[in-house]
């Protein structure tokens, strides 16, 4: 794979000005596909969720999900997108073997949702209002697999096996108007309006919203011109980009890339680009050209869907409170000042506070073990804090058993390493690996004697009144505890000890 | 004037993935455009005031409630593909597109 040249971000920023797009597809969550009664369900054997509709028998007729279209306006009605009066449905006609159709059921001039917006909040607090285009109604494709040649890729298989489960499941297709005036922004922002895309599905309770399982998809265009030009440069739009992370970093890596073609004076080519996550870098996928020619046209089998406004209302009154909302109302429920809050929500995890609070934690326990242990492995093995599968009910017995003397702050987080390396329950962890806090003052007494002894010149100074200097007895004793002392009882022991009040 | 010609024929079995020789393509386009100017005579019976619609029958909401209903077993749903592998259609690589 040949590698494409970049220019520094911060030389790509004072040569071009980025425009963004995002489509963003949005997988829902209901019971059953979106022209056909066979379950909407991940993870099954493959072809076991499929019926004659799914696999474009012929003869076949679609009939609309009920559920499917109120999800879809209630995504509309959250994005403050008009819901049409009327819109209908339309065929996307191509040829390839993740649809048996030979067509996807999708709609074109008349999406459901039009003309929206929403405001996005950066990480330091600046707004930005992206404005939505349109969100329309389609169906989700079959999966394909390709083996053969180098494995996985698609270039050089030998073949593909199709699974059908996914074939017909509804999408909502989310796609905004260009997006200008980012700036250096424009890689946060992009992260940042998936997220909120993600959110707010999320708390519709219309998509399960896992982008590892692929229930919001990404695909970000992005254009570069020189400042103070109106008109937009050639776009190029990089697919599979399915995970916050990845959105920012794919539309840095493609800033970077487009300001490298045009200052060699070459033209960006309007072209797919595929995202790889083990090189953070893009690869060319296949020109624009005429195979884009999907000559759409009106859905026979299906008949208009009418939209009245009783029905609008009707869902509109159903809505959850907004994730703007709840946010203002979580950290005022936490008591997190602004920059604990802002710190949370940057670190992505928002979500699994809330879910740990409910286990049986406070806010400031949630808080401390999220931020102060997971956010942080998570960066060491480059996922977002929520994939790496801690549990709330893990935090809440470590604290437990913290909070009980059992085990101090030091061995929690090794127990933690131990539940997330598979290891057992946090209590099988302890008594496999003979953790527990020597609470017994004899050994203690013993160890702080030794490390008294050792630094005579501390000890003098703590009994000088220096107390801050206890840090390095502490210190020793812990260490020839091998961290299994109670550090709290042994301050106390050695001020004791040496007749200091503190 | 026949809406359709010899490279629009082309370019629709290229999008077709079908493969067309010189005389098919000959042949095709003279007998598509016959087809699409026999049918362009309807827009000719509709006058201005009748609306363009994409269905022939007044009819809209038709919704199905969101019930699971019947499914094929891999089996039967693989039973017509000319080919398969571990429960899957196996297809030739398609290598231009993704």
């Amino acid at each position: 794979m040949s590698t494409d040249a970049t220019l520094s971000f911060e030389e790509a920023m004072e040569k071009y000005d980025p425009v963004l797009g995002f489509e963003v597809h949005v997988e829902l969550n209901t019971k059953t596909k979106m022209f056909s009664s066979a379950p909407n369900v991940f993870g099954d054997q493959p072809n076991t969720n499929v019926n004659e509709v799914d696999l474009g028998m012929p003869g076949v007729l679609p009939v609309l999900n009920k559920t499917a279209v109120e999800s879809s306006i209630k995504i509309g009605l959250a994005l403050n997108c008009k819901i049409a009066e009327a819109c209908r449905f339309a065929r996307k006609n191509y040829f390839y073997p993740d649809t048996p159709k030979n067509f996807q059921t999708s709609q074109y001039d008349e999406p459901i949702a039009y003309d929206g917006y929403l405001d996005i909040e950066l990480s330091d607090g600046t707004v930005f209002r992206v404005e939505i285009e349109r969100a329309h109604m389609e169906e989700d494709a079959g999966k394909l697999t390709h083996l053969g040649g180098s494995a996985g890729r698609i270039q050089g298989a030998d073949y593909s096996l199709v699974d059908y489960n996914r074939a017909g499941v509804p999408l909502v297709e989310i796609v905004t108007k260009p997006i200008e005036g980012a700036g250096s922004r424009a890689p946060e922002l992009a992260k940042a309006y998936v997220a909120a895309v993600r959110e707010i599905v999320k708390n519709l309770g219309v998509s399960d919203a896992k982008m590892e399982r692929g229930n919001v998809r990404c695909d970000a265009n992005v254009s570069l011109r020189p400042h103070g030009r109106e008109r937009f440069g050639i776009r190029s739009e990089t697919k599979n980009v399915n995970s916050l992370r990845a959105v920012e970093h794919a539309v840095r890596y493609e800033i970077q890339r487009h300001a490298a073609v045009l200052d060699s004076g070459e033209p960006v080519i309007q072209e797919t680009r595929h995202w790889h996550e083990d090189t953070r870098t893009t690869t060319s996928g296949r020109a624009k050209s005429d195979a884009d020619d999907y000559r759409y046209f009106p859905e026979p089998d299906l008949v208009p869907v009418v939209a009245s406004r009783a029905w609008v209302e009707e869902l509109r009154a159903t809505l959850p409170e907004p994730p703007a909302a709840r946010r203002k109302r979580l950290q005022s429920d936490w008591g997190y000042s602004d920059l604990e809050f802002r710190d949370v929500v940057n670190a992505g995890v928002m979500d699994e506070i809330e879910e740990t609070i409910a286990a049986g934690a406070t806010a400031s326990v949630a808080r401390k073990w999220w931020m102060g242990e997971i956010v942080g492995r998570a960066k060491n093995a480059d996922v977002d804090p929520g994939q790496l599968g801690v549990e709330p009910a893990t935090i809440v017995e470590l604290n437990k058993m913290v909070e009980a003397g059992k085990i101090n702050n030091k061995m929690a987080s090794e127990v933690l390493d131990g539940v997330l390396a598979g290891e057992g329950t946090p209590a099988e962890i302890v008594e496999k690996r003979g953790l527990a806090v020597v609470s017994d003052d004899g050994p203690l007494l013993e160890a702080i004697d030794a490390a008294l002894a050792a630094q005579p010149d501390v000890a003098d100074k703590i009994r000088g009144g220096k107390v801050q200097a206890i840090g390095a007895i502490v210190g020793g004793v812990m260490k020839a505890t091998r961290g299994q002392a109670d550090a709290g009882r042994v301050r106390e022991l050695i001020l004791e000890k040496l007749g200091v009040n503190a | 004037m026949a809406a359709i010609n010899r490279d629009d024929v082309a370019h629709l079995a290229r999008l077709a993935h079908i493969e067309m020789s010189a005389e098919e393509l000959d042949r095709m386009a003279g007998e598509l455009a016959v087809i699409v100017d026999a049918v362009k005579s309807v827009s000719e019976a509709a006058g201005d005031d009748v609306p363009a619609t994409s269905h022939p029958i007044p009819l809209s909401n038709v919704f199905r409630e969101d019930v699971v209903g019947h499914v094929f077993t891999a089996e039967q749903a693989l039973s017509g593909a000319p080919d398969s592998d571990s429960d899957r259609f196996k297809v030739p690589a398609i290598l231009d597109e993704a």
